[in-house]
């Protein structure tokens, strides 16, 4: 059984998003022989050809993820879904059985994110399917392919408050990209097929398939390739020639021109384009949250992540910007700020593979709708032609007002003055330490951006967390997630003390199942982004924000305790001097997970920072320090 | 903020009509009438949405509306280029004293009474939205016990099918 991913990130990138063929399956065995034929079909997998044959719906649930490729699934049985969790015993499929149903779900987030396939996650009827529903709408919210298998209860039942029965269709109609209740058996292949090929095509997403018992217990007539069937699914891959053209003259003619890079860069697999691109335009680039490692840190025209704790030449280059060549992002208040004071003077290029994004929330002077992946080699092929027609624009003076930005407000710290560690150093030695190859996944807080900040990402899919959403809980089971998905590479969760406790029960999953991730718990005992702005904002109120996890407390759990508890490694590091020989411990225990508890000073605050409710001009790079504009040109 | 009229194709699925008005009220949007029903094509259904919006969030929610996996096509018809016509059915106190004026003025609307009892006449009639209201005037000094309306429903003027193009292309 294969459930390996590729270490290397240019066979990840050769996967296409595109719609109109079957993403091969680059980390299966070469035996899996994908004909002309399968390429064309819409229905993932090799294509094997299955003839009739007469079997259960719930063996019909097993054969059709088997023919669709899956090799894991994460997930938790109950009654509704019983009769499904039988066929799946005797799979060679691997499935990971999940302390929490949350966790399944943040889990198939993980896999998914690391490997760019389908991830799967499977729960039985009423709480246990709501019990993915947090999971499916971080999954929305950040465009995640997942497909969430619910059972239900039977259909004879169904609207008669059966027990554990809920309306999972009706409850997750807002957060799926869209989602099938199924009463019959003969069902299930297209609908198994369909719901992949929607959460992997077009811009990706959750699809929940909710199966009624009988339709799992009743027999039917299997045969596969399906037939796919979505008169109403038609998702646009190529860009609009003329826009393209357009767009191109716009870059030729641009003197402040930014590339605007979102999670769709990453989602499409278009780094290397991108790469290709950047360097052609000479234009610099900032990627946002979610598309963290879409372009390497270290490259000279990478000048950091934008929003509100962007770096100072980030979102300075968006708001000095004259064009912003979007690619793949969105526009979200945390980037711009207050929308009407955001980028004034930019005009704006918007390629998406989602029509409904562009011009949602800025109003796109050249619209391209489209996956990044075929969009972004059209463009250098028009911008070289442009380039040749009316010359390269000089962006020297651009760059010189960027980079003394960048070398007068460049990511820093200050240490705290309680004496105890930075969280920063933490993280950023975490970093170094485990350098570009390693996986890190956040919860959300302020270690989310401090690991956002002070990780260098040189690759794709490298930086998991959840970014629209922000849930907190996230990093423990969808680091397990990601570990499965790429089990040669070392996975860190990168977790807060709040966070870590919303979902830790995972580590039991991960201690039985060897999935030895490494959990760091920047633990600085309280909600601390939350404590950040009361200390901002609400004179220093403490109000519901202290978890009595650190220095001078009853600490409550022990996180050590607790971690061996569950059969990991368990570390704590309280002082500087003893960072880095934890960090090296850690990586070199591969045989359970490990979690270090980092006890950290809770006064740390992440910077800069734009304070909500004003415009990206007025970024702060410490408390109440605003950059000295008069410094522009 | 205007009035907008949407046709739009959908399968004929379960949940449909949940997922299409759903949207209108994710986005705070006040549906003024809906209409569903089956078309020429088996297994297609037609809504027709009347809402009252600005123009660009008519136009997200447009595309939002086109995002739905069920939903094959949306038209936006304006009241130019297409027939709009309501349904009503108006109950109406009308004894043997007032019976004749109340027919009377029904027929002036080309509108037919359909039911009839000794205190009361069940008038329908068919119209824009203006000439239905006008009717409900005239009816209304005699004692409108019932009104049961139906959404808009519109119709592109021309040879042109809107079912046929969207399916071609499906």
């Amino acid at each position: 059984m294969s459930k390996g991913s590729p270490i290397s990130p240019s066979l990840m990138a050769a996967k296409s998003a595109g719609a109109h063929k079957a993403p091969e399956k680059v980390d299966r065995p070469a035996d899996a022989v994908v004909d002309n034929a399968a390429t064309l079909s819409p229905v993932l997998g090799p294509n094997n050809v299955v003839p009739p044959t007469v079997m259960t719906g719930s063996e019909a649930i097993v054969r059709s993820l088997e023919e669709l490729g899956v090799d894991d699934i994460f997930g938790l049985p109950g009654g509704a879904i019983l009769p499904t969790y039988d066929p799946l015993m005797a799979s060679k499929m691997n499935h990971v059985l999940v302390r929490h149903e949350q966790g399944a779900g943040h889990a198939a987030q993980g896999y998914a994110m690391v490997t760019g396939r389908v991830g799967v996650c499977i729960a039985t009827s009423g709480p246990g399917a709501t019990n993915l529903v947090t999971a499916i709408m971080d999954a929305h919210m950040d465009s995640v392919p997942l497909v969430a298998i619910t059972g239900q209860v039977s259909a004879s039942v169904i609207g008669t408050d059966a027990f554990q029965e809920a309306d999972i269709v009706g409850i997750t109609m807002p957060i799926t990209k869209h989602s099938f209740l199924v009463t019959d058996p003969n069902d299930i292949p297209h609908v198994m097929a369909e719901a992949f090929h929607l959460a992997s095509t077009g811009r990706p997403g959750p699809v929940l398939v909710d199966i009624a018992k009988n339709a799992q217990q009743g027999t039917m007539t299997f045969s596969w390739p399906p037939k796919i069937d979505l008169p109403g699914y038609r998702p646009v891959v190529r860009g609009h020639n003329k826009q393209v053209r357009e767009a191109a003259r716009l870059i030729a003619a641009a003197s402040k021109p930014v590339l605007y890079v979102g999670g769709g860069v990453v989602k499409g697999h278009a780094s290397a384009e991108l790469r290709e691109l950047a360097e052609l335009t000479g234009a610099p680039v900032v990627t946002t949250l979610m598309a963290r490692g879409a372009f390497p840190d270290s490259h000279p025209q990478h000048v950091g992540m934008p929003g509100m704790h962007g770096t100072v030449s980030a979102v300075t280059a968006l708001q000095q910007s004259d064009l912003l060549i979007t690619l793949g992002a969105r526009f979200d208040d945390r980037v711009t700020g207050i929308l009407s004071t955001f980028a004034p003077h930019a005009k704006i290029i918007h390629a998406d593979i989602d029509p409904a994004e562009i011009s949602k929330n800025r109003i796109a002077d050249v619209p391209i709708v489209g996956s990044v992946k075929e969009i972004i080699p059209e463009l250098t092929e028009a911008v070289r032609a442009a380039f040749e027609q009316s010359g390269t624009p000089d962006l020297d003076a651009w760059w010189a007002f960027l980079n003394n930005l960048r070398e007068t407000y460049p990511l820093g710290w200050t240490e705290p003055e309680d004496g105890l560690s930075a969280p920063q150093r933490v993280i950023e030695r975490i970093g170094k330490l485990t350098g570009p190859e390693g996986i890190y996944v956040a919860g959300v807080g302020q270690h989310q951006m401090w690991a956002a900040q002070f990780i260098k990402y040189e690759r794709p899919h490298a930086w998991l967390n959840s970014g629209g959403a922000g849930t907190m809980g996230y990093a423990v089971p969808a680091a397990m997630g990601a570990k499965v998905g790429a089990p040669d590479r070392v996975v860190w969760a990168i977790d807060g003390d709040g966070c870590f406790q919303m979902t830790n029960q995972e580590l039991a999953t991960c201690a039985i199942n060897n999935i030895p991730i490494k959990v760091a718990i920047i633990n600085n005992s309280s909600l601390g982004m939350v404590r950040q702005w009361q200390t901002l904002f609400y004179e220093g109120r403490y109000s519901n924000t202290d978890l009595n996890t650190g220095h001078d407390t009853i600490r409550i759990p022990d996180f050590v305790k607790l971690a061996d508890a569950y059969g990991c490694a368990a570390l704590r590091c309280e002082r500087d001097e003893d960072i880095d020989a934890t960090i090296q411990k850690a990586l070199e225990i591969n045989d359970r997970p490990v979690v270090i508890d980092f006890v950290v000073s809770p006064n740390s605050m992440v910077w800069p920072m734009v304070p909500s409710g004003v415009s990206n001009d007025q970024i702060q790079v410490a408390r109440n320090m605003t950059p000295e504009w008069e410094e522009e040109d | 903020m205007s009035r907008h009229t949407l046709s739009v194709l959908v399968e004929d699925k379960p949940g449909v009509l949940t997922r299409v008005a759903s949207l209108f009220a994710r986005r705070a949007f006040n549906i003024n009438s809906l209409a569903v029903g089956p078309t020429e094509v088996t297994g297609i259904s037609r809504m027709t949405v009347v809402v009252d919006a600005d123009g660009d969030l008519i136009e997200q929610v447009t595309k939002q509306l086109n995002k739905l996996v069920n939903v094959i096509k949306i038209v936006e018809l304006t009241s130019e280029s297409s027939v709009q016509r309501d349904h009503i059915l108006v109950k109406v106190r009308a004894d043997a004293s007032t019976r004749l004026q109340v027919t009377q003025a029904a027929d002036l609307f080309r509108a037919s009474v359909v039911d009839v009892s000794t205190d009361s006449l069940v008038i329908e009639a068919t119209g824009t939205p203006e000439k239905l209201a006008a009717l409900l005037s005239v009816l209304e000094p005699f004692g409108i016990r019932e009104i049961v309306q139906s959404g808009t429903l519109a119709v592109g003027r021309g040879s042109r099918s809107m079912s046929d193009r969207a399916l071609r292309s499906a």
